[in-house]
This record gives structure tokens, C-alpha cells and sequence, in this order.
């Protein structure tokens, strides 16, 4: 009965991609959860190698596609669920297709309590919870309290993977029963003036008592401990020291974890790259991938669609971020604060379902960075005009700034007006309607994976 | 004399969830360009502030954590001064959270009911459904001036007017103060509470500058003209809330069309 149930479960997702209404990525899933609301757990089981998850608020393709291209060079067989596939259906849907190898799934932050509790992976990479997407996450602080009662309910076989510089993913793997490797930035340097705007969890989660933060990276992310309760940042066990930030290109960093030191060059750019980095190589280290390895298949990464992969395109190049939440959009803005100015801008606002429907982020984001910086900017989705106001509010010269809700024709005109490299940054829904516009006019398709969140 | 606008804002470190920032930035960008002088001062937990020394206080939005943290300090070492102020006939902008700790009761994330200030005649009680999340329209009339308003809404809490008591406005699309009714926040003298966020003043700078007459002549009835400015942007961005909000009515009634069908 299962594989007659599964058949007609990819029979269904079959004839939605025949029939060209699309969701055939999801689709086979959900038909297969409706007539088997076990199959997740069922069919996870039957996975030869077990699985691994990652989630966090920002970085979770990244991160997932780092440990993937890891554990593949060190000659094992990924699964691995397609981008925008991350809730149980997609998992489901990927799983009918394969059970002979290491299931790696990227997991919405959200649903990831109901993944792990059917799934009981051999590993879960914690990343980061940031704010995010209000009208359909709620607060940090409700998602960081369903993740802790994940944690304590985990097998002691389930090593967790964490990020010590976040104060929510700390406490929460604080208390797991198994095995924790903490990953974490130590660097004077690279540390901010003073947290952002954007920064949340500035309260202890243990005492509610307000944390104090001795240097913060990014967001809420730094060195921190709390005066009332005595909480402090756990001391990690991978940790990033000798931070060198080179623009748009990339970041480089001394590694130390135990005895072992080395120097990794990482072609993506950021601090949050680096975490990303961080949390890929702490979850290969628990998967006994040796770290040199893991670090060969970092350098040599192939670039995923918009994230700061290049473009070339008949009218330029352009360089494409997705920016889908304020600390996301400021470390982007940080990477183009190193850049030579003036700058080309293309920003493309949506307020679908998958970007949020609140776009009052935008407000959050520090894009002051770009005041006096700008040669042209050309906004587009359709919050075009907010996009554009705000840029005006945060002192960029209004009469530089085109608005075309259009996204193809706007990044036509776009890499018109651009003198040098294009930066785009697009939000979630915008990046894929890029990527139908320019597959379709441009032929760029294949060589891309298309965008997770 | 120059002209001068002191905004005061209350636990910006603690209420400012919905980008609340935004509202402040407009606020101040728009007395810049226009020659008025413009001081923003910050009042935190345990701080006191005279009601002389400000023309507009701003409170915002936060987590339950937060709005509870700051509720009871609110009553203790603020209360009288808000309470002065707003009788005073001066502008208060109350959004979200901020509005129901000014209100006379409100409830914490537990369901617990928490005395608010009492300033608003209005009670907020946690809701048993779904939180009430979308894009808003209202119309409203300010200074005799009838005015639609766009923003975005985001609450579990269910917030009733006592009898008596004037909304901010009436609902055209979205839920307002609880889904049922089809009032949107409260108005008392020249202070406003109410739900809409996005942030709300950036998408209605018609209602901004209100504000900022009224914090340059709180007493007169018919406060003089502001400057004119180039606002092309602001009232596109106005336009794609208002349409946001439009659109969202029309796709909700043709769900409840298929539902009942
Ligand atoms: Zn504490």
C-alpha cells in the first residue's frame, strides 16, 4: 500500500508540472501528507544515512548548500530539498524520489520542531533567529521558545550544531541532552560601533533581565552575558579570529577548532557569510568530515543565484543579493559600504505572502549607508514607491531615483543607466520573477539553482 | 524666532517592533526641510519627563516581554506626566502596543488583565482566535479634515471603546480595533491611538504633518499651514498601501464568497 500511495502521489505532482500550473515541486508531498499523514516520519526512516537539518532566520540555503557540497566531496550521496521546498511537503516530495543517501534539508524556522520530531536527525544546524516576517513568524521569541522544547525533547544521538554568538540559539542548545559544537566570532575588528536598530533579543531568555553586549557582529549577534542572572556566551568550539572583509567579493578568517588552526578564504561575501561558513564547517566537523576537506569544498563553492553571485548580461554585469529582512538588508548594505562609489542600485519591494506582506522592515534597515553614495537607482516590485521613499528619507538624492514596479523591464532600464557593476537587491518573490525574466529573455537559466530563503 | 518641534519618545529601546523608527525619521526630515528646528529627547524605564518640555511624545510597539516590562514602570514614573500632556491638548501618537498600555486595561501574553494609564476609554482584552494581521484602510476626520489612512495591522488583542468614547477612524478594509465593529484606534483631544503600523506616518504624510501642526500650536483650533513640500514619492507610497489594503478586502471577499457558496 505505501508505494501505491507514494506512485499516485508523484502521479499528481506529475501532472501539475505537465499541466504547467507549477507547484510540482511540492505538490507529490502534500498528496502523499493527505493520504499518509505519517509519510514524512515513514519515509524519513528509510533514509540509508539518516539526516541533517538546517534552519535559521538568514543564510539557510547558504549554509545547508556549504554542508552539502561537504559531505558530497567527502564521497557520500546527498539528498538534498530544492529551495523554497522546505516546509514537511517539500521535504515529503523530495523523499519520494530517493531514500539511498544522507537526507539535507533546509527546514523554515517555523515548521522545524514538526521536521525534527518526525525525522530524529543525526544532526541539526542552528543558525539564527532574527526578526523576521512579523505577520507570518510572530516574534523571535515565540519561535526561539517552540525551538527549546524541540531541544529538550531530542534523543541524545542528535548532535546540535549552534550558534554561540546568538543568545537564543545559545540558551535553547544549552539544554540539549546530546552533543553541542558551538561555532562563534571572536574579532575586535569587525565588531560593530554599537548594535543596530534591527537588534532583537536584547533581553536574557533565562531572567528577562537586559543583556549587556562586550562587542556585537551582527544584529543581536556578538559577545554578550546577562548582569542579573550571571548567563554568559558559551565558549565556542570553531571559532573565527583575524576577520579581513573584502567588499562584494568575499571574507577571509583565521579558523581555530582544538589543536587545529587554518586560514579559510571564502569567495561570498560578509559577516554573515563567515557565520554561514562557521555553521556549515561545525556540522561536516559533527558528521566526521575532516576540516580540511570541508574547507577545500568552501573555497572552491559554486555561486548560488542571488547570493552576490555575478552576472553577465549583454547590457553589463550585475551582482544580485535577495534581502528579505533588516538584518539581512544591513549586512548587504554593509558589503556595499566597502565598495569604490558611486554606486548603480536596482531594489526591488514585494509584499507577497513569501516576502512578507509587512513591509515595514525597510524602515528597520540602515540604508543611510548609501546616502551620497548612489550614481543611479532605479526601484521596482510592487512597493516600488515605499522602496523608493525611504531611500529618500534616508537621505539619497530623490531625483537619482527611478521607480517601475516592473521587475524586468526596470532592470532593463536598470543596467542602462548603470556605469559600472549593477548591485540588485531583490526580495524573495522579486528575485524569482528576475529569474523567470531573465531565463525567458536571457537564456540564463541552467546554470542556476533557483533561491531558498 | 525659529520655529521649533520637540518630539519625545517613550521606550525606544523597548517598543519599536513595527519599524517604528520610520515614523520618527519622517517626522524629523520633514521639520529639517522646512526650517523647523527639531529635538528628539528619549524617555526609558525609570525616567521622568515634564510635561513642558515636549510638543509630541511617540510611543510604539513591542514583544509581549517588553510590554510587560515596561507597563508598570509606564504608570509609575510617567503616568502623571502623559496624562498632563494629553490633557494639555498636545499630540500623542500611540501605536500597537503603545495604544493598549495607554488604554485602561490591557492583557499580557499569559491572558493576565494589566491596568493600562486610562488616558484612552478603551479596554484591550486578548483575543481567543486568530491574531489580526493585514493591511488596513481607514477614514478618519482630523482638524475638520476628512482623510484616508493606509497601514498594516498585527494584533492578538481585542480592543473595545467605552461608550462615549471617539475612534480614530472607521474601517474601509482590514480589522481595526477588533474585526467587529469597524472602529480603527481612539482619538482623545489631539492624541491618537491606534493599531496601524507599516510604518503609519510615512504612508500618510498628510496625517504626519497634522501632527507637526499641532505640536507647533496645540491650542489653536485652526493651526497655521506647514510649508508645502515636493511629495510625489510620499503620495505614491500612500497610494500602494491604500491599494494593498483595497486589495486584500477584495481577496477576503471572495473567500468568504467561496465559503459560502
Ligand atoms: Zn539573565
Amino acid at each position: 500500500m505505501p508505494e501505491l500511495r507514494a506512485s499516485l502521489a508523484r502521479a499528481i505532482g506529475g501532472l501539475s508540472r505537465i499541466s504547467g500550473r507549477g507547484g510540482g515541486t511540492t505538490l507529490p508531498g502534500r498528496a502523499m501528507l493527505v493520504l499518509d499523514p505519517s509519510a514524512l516520519e515513514r519515509l524519513g526512516g528509510q533514509l540509508t544515512d539518516g539526516s541533517v537539518l538546517v534552519s535559521a532566520t538568514n543564510g539557510k540555503t547558504t549554509t545547508a548548500a556549504m554542508l552539502s557540497r561537504m559531505v558530497e566531496e567527502s564521497g557520500q550521496r546527498v539528498l538534498a530539498n530544492r529551495a523554497g521546498s522546505n516546509m514537511p511537503w517539500g521535504i515529503v516530495t523530495t523523499l519520494l524520489d530517493d531514500r539511498e543517501a544522507l537526507g539535507l534539508f533546509e527546514v523554515d524556522e517555523a515548521w522545524l520542531p514538526e521536521v525534527a520530531g518526525s525525522l530524529r536527525p543525526r544532526l541539526i544546524v542552528l543558525g539564527n533567529l532574527f526578526r523576521d516576517q512579523l505577520d507570518r513568524y510572530g516574534e523571535t521569541e515565540s519561535i526561539a521558545s517552540s525551538w527549546a522544547r524541540l531541544v529538550e525533547g531530542l534523543g541524545k544521538g542528535t548532535v546540535l550544531a549552534a550558534n554561540a554568538d546568538d543568545p537564543l540559539i545559545a540558551s535553547v542548545a544549552a539544554d540539549s541532552p546530546g552533543r553541542v559544537l558551538f561555532f562563534g566570532i571572536e574579532d575586535e575588528g569587525v565588531a560593530l560601533d554599537k548594535p543596530p536598530h534591527a537588534a532583537d533579543a536584547r533581553r536574557c531568555r533565562r531572567c528577562g533581565g537586559r543583556l549587556v553586549f562586550d562587542r556585537s557582529y551582527l544584529g543581536h549577534l556578538g559577545e554578550y552575558h546577562c548582569p542579573a542572572c550571571g548567563l554568559a556566551r558559551p565558549a565556542p568550539d570553531l571559532v573565527a579570529t583575524e576577520v579581513e572583509l573584502h567588499g562584494a567579493e568575499g571574507v577571509s578568517a583565521t579558523l581555530t577548532l582544538g589543536a587545529t588552526e587554518f586560514r579559510l578564504d571564502l569567495p561570498l561575501p560578509g559577516v554573515y557569510n563567515l557565520y554561514n561558513a562557521l555553521a556549515a564547517i561545525a556540522g561536516a566537523v559533527a558528521l566526521g568530515i575532516d576540516v580540511e576537506e570541508a574547507r577545500l569544498a568552501l573555497e572552491s563553492l559554486p555561486p548560488v543565484f542571488g547570493r552576490a553571485e555575478p552576472i553577465h548580461l549583454a547590457e553589463g554585469e550585475a551582482r544580485i543579493f535577495l534581502v528579505k529582512n533588516p538584518v539581512g538588508a544591513n549586512e548587504v548594505l554593509r558589503s556595499l559600504d566597502q565598495e569604490e562609489g558611486p554606486l548603480d542600485l536596482w531594489l526591488a519591494l514585494n509584499d507577497r505572502i513569501a516576502d512578507g506582506r509587512d513591509v515595514s522592515w525597510i524602515w528597520d534597515a540602515d540604508y543611510e549607508t548609501l546616502a551620497g553614495k548612489t550614481r543611479s537607482v532605479v526601484c521596482s516590485g510592487s512597493r516600488a514607491a515605499e522602496m523608493a521613499l525611504r531611500l529618500k528619507y534616508a537621505g539619497v538624492n530623490s531625483e537619482s531615483i527611478r521607480v517601475d514596479r516592473e521587475i524586468g523591464r526596470s532592470m532593463v532600464t536598470a543596467l542602462g543607466a548603470a556605469t559600472g557593476t549593477l548591485y540588485a537587491l531583490p526580495t524573495y518573490t522579486a528575485l524569482l520573477e528576475l529569474k523567470d525574466y531573465l531565463a525567458e529573455h536571457r537564456d540564463l537559466e541552467p546554470f542556476w539553482e533557483g533561491p531558498g530563503q | 524666532m525659529t520655529e521649533r518641534v520637540r518630539l519625545l519618545t517613550l521606550y525606544p529601546d523597548e517598543l519599536n517592533i513595527y519599524a517604528d523608527r520610520g515614523n520618527l525619521l519622517f517626522l524629523r526630515k520633514r521639520c529639517e526641510w522646512r526650517g523647523i528646528e527639531f529635538e528628539a529627547k528619549e524617555a526609558g524605564p525609570g525616567e521622568t519627563f515634564s510635561p513642558e518640555e515636549a510638543d509630541l511624545i511617540y510611543i510604539g510597539g513591542g514583544q509581549d516581554r517588553d510590554q510587560e516590562a515596561v507597563g508598570a514602570d509606564l504608570l509609575e514614573t510617567k503616568g502623571e506626566a502623559v496624562t498632563t500632556f494629553v490633557e494639555m491638548g498636545k499630540p500623542l501618537l500611540a501605536v500597537c502596543g503603545g495604544f493598549q498600555l495607554l488604554g485602561r486595561t490591557w492583557s499580557s501574553g499569559d491572558g493576565e488583565a494589566r491596568d493600562g494609564l486610562g488616558v484612552f476609554d478603551v479596554t484591550t482584552e486578548r483575543g481567543t482566535g486568530e491574531r489580526l494581521i493585514g493591511a488596513v484602510a481607514v477614514e478618519t476626520n482630523l482638524l475638520d479634515e476628512r482623510l484616508l489612512v493606509a497601514g498594516f495591522e498585527n494584533h492578538a488583542g481585542r480592543t473595545r471603546l467605552d461608550a462615549g468614547a471617539t475612534p480614530f477612524g472607521t474601517v474601509i478594509a482590514g480589522y481595526g480595533n477588533n474585526g467587529e465593529d469597524g472602529t480603527e484606534g481612539v482619538l482623545r483631544r489631539n492624541s491618537i491611538g491606534t493599531y496601524l503600523h507599516g510604518p503609519l506616518l510615512p504612508k500618510n504624510p498628510r496625517l504626519a504633518d497634522l501632527l507637526l501642526a499641532l505640536a507647533l500650536s496645540p491650542t489653536d483650533p485652526n493651526p497655521p499651514g506647514l510649508a508645502r513640500l515636493e511629495d510625489s514619492l510620499e503620495m505614491a507610497a500612500h497610494q500602494e498601501a491604500l491599494d494593498a489594503a483595497l486589495r486584500n478586502r477584495r481577496n477576503r471577499n471572495r473567500r468568504s464568497r467561496v465559503q459560502t457558496s
